[in-house]
């Protein structure tokens, strides 16, 4: 199902990416060219229905002119731009981009992607000797939908964002504190039933690192029996309203062990709402 | 917006506090009547043609007068503020936790914040904390806390005395008995600043200090008997075309650190179709050793307020913002009359010197954040975000300030701008050296004889700047001098001969920054420093992108190993071996690399520069 958008014919933009010629339409970024010319760029903090915030930094490449790095994510291919994005430096940046991560909180739940570029670029995190400092968050349950775990947290600000105006508009959650204490929070960290949340579960969906899960997915991985390569993915729509959200159910020895929505679908842009998300245990009752 | 309070228990006071600054604040004219408010259970939505998002510059202003009238934010207070200026909880919890000079916790009514940063440090300042600390002991523990650069180095040790209820004020030189008399007698202010001049007040070598500590800081009258608003005048005369032509044709560059030609950033911002445009005067002086906007505003405030007239006029803003480091509280009362002196007068509002032009200045305090000097992070701060920089481009000059395009200068730039225009870009150009125009504000600290402000024309050599301030103090020996900064390098005794201008000390592979020139003798503890500037950036880094907010950290970790003798090192990595230093000088440059090309900002770009260069002048003793 996709809309014919209607809109003025946009100029081209030419540019060089890693020597080949790249022809995109304006506005469109870095990695955006990259990806129309297959060339793999690793990201975190990206997400496709989120706006770029370019803050881990891992997509960085070398655009000829430029003093520093520039984020592929957010940065417009420019006429004539010649990007680099396998140089040394480039490389270089990367890998310690994930070598800081790893070294600071638990990267053992993300993707297989993630943990084949960190292979890519070599990168060691445990370089930095066992004294290096880490991210050290009281596991928190506080409901029977989610958990969180900011031992997990690299702040890629993806669940803030879907919590705000890219999607829920609800802004339950922001970053507080500062630097290397800066923390997802509600107000006070006060408990998520206290605080404006909604149950969504728009945050836990878009989080790459698995800081934030839902409790079905959590509770199956405590008793062990978490097995996503049993689990098979049924399309449907959701019965509640007349908004017809796709779903995906995410179903595990006959049973819904989780609900995601399809990032490219024109309605959901792959967020729910608690109904879509949660309101499944009926389908069980016996 | 629809907004769940969930603290809802303010108390009267703090409720009169919020309102009062709702009501009659900065930007309160703009709420116009039709504004609608619905309420239901702990949810509120304000609707109407004056919306959340007008309103959200209040946030900053709003935690600062909690903080100073009731001494803390408490959850209610939070609460209130979220309602009345519909900006979400979570959202004004991140931003109160963001500044030093905010707190969230109750404490004690007067707090002092004991500079423990480097020019203090050098001359003795944790013995007084440490005296301060015994004093005050385990049940006055939150009656003081450390704090990074305080802005007055020329005068260590320095202290900041934050009240709530009475003024804030600030103590340089001084002793334990006098802390804690400012912490229990809220009447002791520290209004008698005499001006450090060391070349001497009135002296006729100086030129943008020449009132300073010579015309009356509170007196318009004086302003002018003086020279003052001259240029406006003359400004009003060339028309912003000429004013732009004249800045561009002096070659004046920046002076904030980057260097950036004024003339240029000018008429960019001039020359944008945009309906609104914004002046931002940057006096959030926090690099370490920096404190020549300070005694420009406590000593010549009206200079600033006449020099953002012009640029406002030039560039064609009718809003100039000065945003003002938070620990400055002679400076902030000095300007805050300045400007209200101006307005009566007709020198600021709605027809500037009966000229025709619209142009006022609105005064925004900081609250304990290097990094706001940054000029996006800035925005972000005035705008009632948090103090995060933005990824450049878009460019302040484009997208500035409310995303207008804006004109953020630094106040030693502006004030420069006075001369320009009266005396003429070519009288301008011909003081200083080559594309040096001018002359440079130099602060001079640490371990020499006459510490203090100085001014010369750009070429004098470091070792003429030395020499000036009397040499190094007791006749010790000199180890090195920051130049710049904590954001800038430490030169060894043998750059004596360097020129400081801005293309000599770039060849040299250093930087002027902002004019700190901090000097260091045999008897400093080069590790202690060193480690010092370290957990600078770890505790100023914003934690917006991963190689600063991780990469500081790593890197004050590997510099405390390796300033320990190998046997006490951990180890390195799980081969069960003491690290080596090698190892570690490696994890350092591997470090530097990723934050200098990856970071957003500059501090996280700059965030290794002094640290290198000590290892490279062999500052810190490193066992091998």
């Amino acid at each position: 199902m996709n809309a014919t958008p209607v809109a003025a014919p946009r100029r081209q933009v030419t540019a060089t990416i890693d020597g080949q010629t790249v022809r995109v339409s304006e506005g469109a970024t870095i990695l955006d060219a990259c990806r129309s010319k297959g060339i793999d760029t690793p990201t975190l903090c990206y997400l496709e229905n989120l706006t770029p915030v370019n803050v881990c930094r891992v997509c960085v490449v070398e655009v000829e002119g430029s003093r520093t790095l520039v984020p592929a994510c957010s940065r417009p291919l420019e006429a004539d731009m010649v990007v680099n994005t396998d140089t040394e430096r480039v490389r270089h940046s990367r890998k310690l981009v994930f070598e800081l991560l790893g070294s600071s909180t638990d990267l053992s739940l993300v993707s297989e992607d993630t943990k084949a570029w960190m292979d890519t670029y070599g990168a060691r995190p445990d370089r930095f000797g066992a004294t290096a400092e880490k991210v050290d968050e009281p596991f928190r349950q506080q409901d029977d939908l989610y958990v969180r775990d900011y031992d997990k947290c690299i702040l890629c600000y993806r669940c803030v964002e879907a919590c705000g105006t890219d999607a829920q508009n609800t802004f339950a959650i922001a970053v507080s504190g500062r630097g290397f204490e800066a923390r997802i929070s509600t107000e006070w960290d006060a408990v998520l039933p206290d605080s404006a949340c909604v149950y969504c579960g728009n945050c836990v969906g878009v989080c790459p690192t698995g800081a934030l899960m839902f409790t079905s997915e959590y509770e199956r991985r405590e008793a062990g029996t978490w097995n996503p390569a049993e689990q098979t993915i049924t399309e449907t729509i959701c019965s509640y309203c007349g908004v017809g959200c796709a779903v995906n159910l995410h179903v595990q020895e006959g049973e819904i062990v989780k609900v995601t929505s399809p990032l490219d679908n024109d309605i959901t842009n792959g967020h729910l709402c608690v109904k879509g998300r949660f309101g499944w245990t009926f389908v069980h009752n016996k | 917006m629809d907004l769940r309070i969930t603290s809802t228990d303010a108390t009267s006071a703090e409720r009169a506090v919020v309102d009062r600054l709702v009501a009659n604040g900065p930007g309160a004219a703009e709420d116009g009547p039709g504004t609608t408010t619905v309420r239901q259970g702990h949810r509120v939505v304000r609707g109407g043609p004056h919306r959340a998002k007008e309103r959200r510059h209040l946030l900053l202003p709003a935690l600062h007068a909690l903080q100073s009238e009731i001494g803390w934010v408490s959850p209610g207070g939070l609460g209130h503020i979220s309602e009345a200026l519909s900006v979400p909880p979570a959202e004004a919890y991140g931003v109160a936790t963001f500044y030093h000079l905010i707190a969230t916790d109750e404490r004690p009514s007067a707090v002092a914040h004991l500079c423990d940063d480097i020019a203090c440090r050098n001359s003795g300042a944790t013995g007084l904390i440490e005296e301060v600390a015994e004093r005050l002991g385990a049940d006055r523990r939150t009656a003081w806390a450390t704090s990074p650069c305080l802005g007055r180095c020329e005068d260590p040790t320095s202290v900041f005395i934050q009240r709530a209820g009475a003024a804030d004020t600030h103590l340089s030189g001084t002793d334990v008995d006098t802390v804690i008399g400012a912490l229990d007698d809220p009447s002791i202010v520290n209004k008698q600043v005499s001006a450090p001049l060391p070349q001497g007040i009135g002296s006729p070598d100086l030129k943008l200090l020449r009132r300073v500590g010579v015309a009356d800081p509170t007196s318009l009258d004086d302003y002018r008997r003086h020279g003052g608003y001259a240029s406006l005048r003359e400004a009003i005369r060339l028309g912003p075309a000429g004013v732009i032509r004249e800045v561009t044709d002096s070659g004046l560059l920046g002076r904030g650190g980057a260097a950036f030609p004024t003339g240029v950033k000018w008429s960019a911002v001039a020359g944008q179709p945009a309906r609104h445009r914004y002046l931002v005067a940057n006096a959030d002086e926090s690099e370490p050793g920096t404190f020549k906007d300070r005694v420009v505003m406590e000593h010549d405030p009206f200079a600033l307020v006449e020099a953002m007239t012009v640029a406002g006029f030039a560039v064609g803003a009718e809003t100039g913002y000065l945003y003002i480091r938070g620990e400055y509280p002679l400076a902030t009362a000095r300007l805050s009359a300045a400007i209200d002196a101006a307005r009566h007068r007709g020198l600021l509002g709605a027809d500037v010197m009966g000229a025709g032009f619209s142009f006022d200045i609105e005064l925004r305090r900081g609250a304990g954040a290097y990094i706001c000097g940054e000029e996006t992070a800035l925005f972000n701060s005035i705008e009632g975000f948090r103090g995060e920089p933005r990824n450049k481009p878009p460019y302040p000059t484009t997208q500035g300030l409310f995303g207008q395009p804006t004109a953020v200068n630094n106040v030693e730039t502006l004030i420069n701008v006075l001369d320009i225009v009266t005396g003429g870009a070519e009288a301008f150009a011909a003081v200083g050296i080559g594309t040096s125009a001018g002359t440079r504000l130099f602060c001079v600290s640490g371990s020499v004889t006459a510490p203090g402000l100085y001014e010369y024309p750009f070429g004098i050599t470091l070792g003429e700047l030395l020499a000036a301030a009397g040499g190094v103090r007791d006749g010790r020996d000199l180890r090195a001098v920051l130049l710049g900064g904590a954001a800038g390098s430490f030169v060894g005794p043998d750059a004596l001969d360097l020129p400081l201008t801005f293309q000599a000390t770039r060849d040299a592979g250093v930087s002027l920054g902002s004019g700190v020139v901090m000097v260091f003798d045999d008897r400093s503890d080069m590790t202690d420093i060193t480690n010092r500037i370290a957990r600078f950036f770890r505790e100023e880094s914003c934690g917006q992108c991963v190689p600063c907010r991780v990469g500081t950290v790593r890197q004050a970790e590997v510099l405390t190993i390796l300033s320990q003798p190998e046997a006490g090192r951990p180890e390195g990595d799980h081969s069960g071996k003491g690290r080596s230093a090698d190892e570690a000088v490696n994890l350092l440059d591997d470090l530097a690399l990723v934050m200098a090309d990856a970071s957003i900002c500059g501090l996280g770009h700059t965030a290794s520069g002094a640290i290198r260069s000590a290892l490279a002048l062999g500052l810190i003793g490193v066992d091998r």
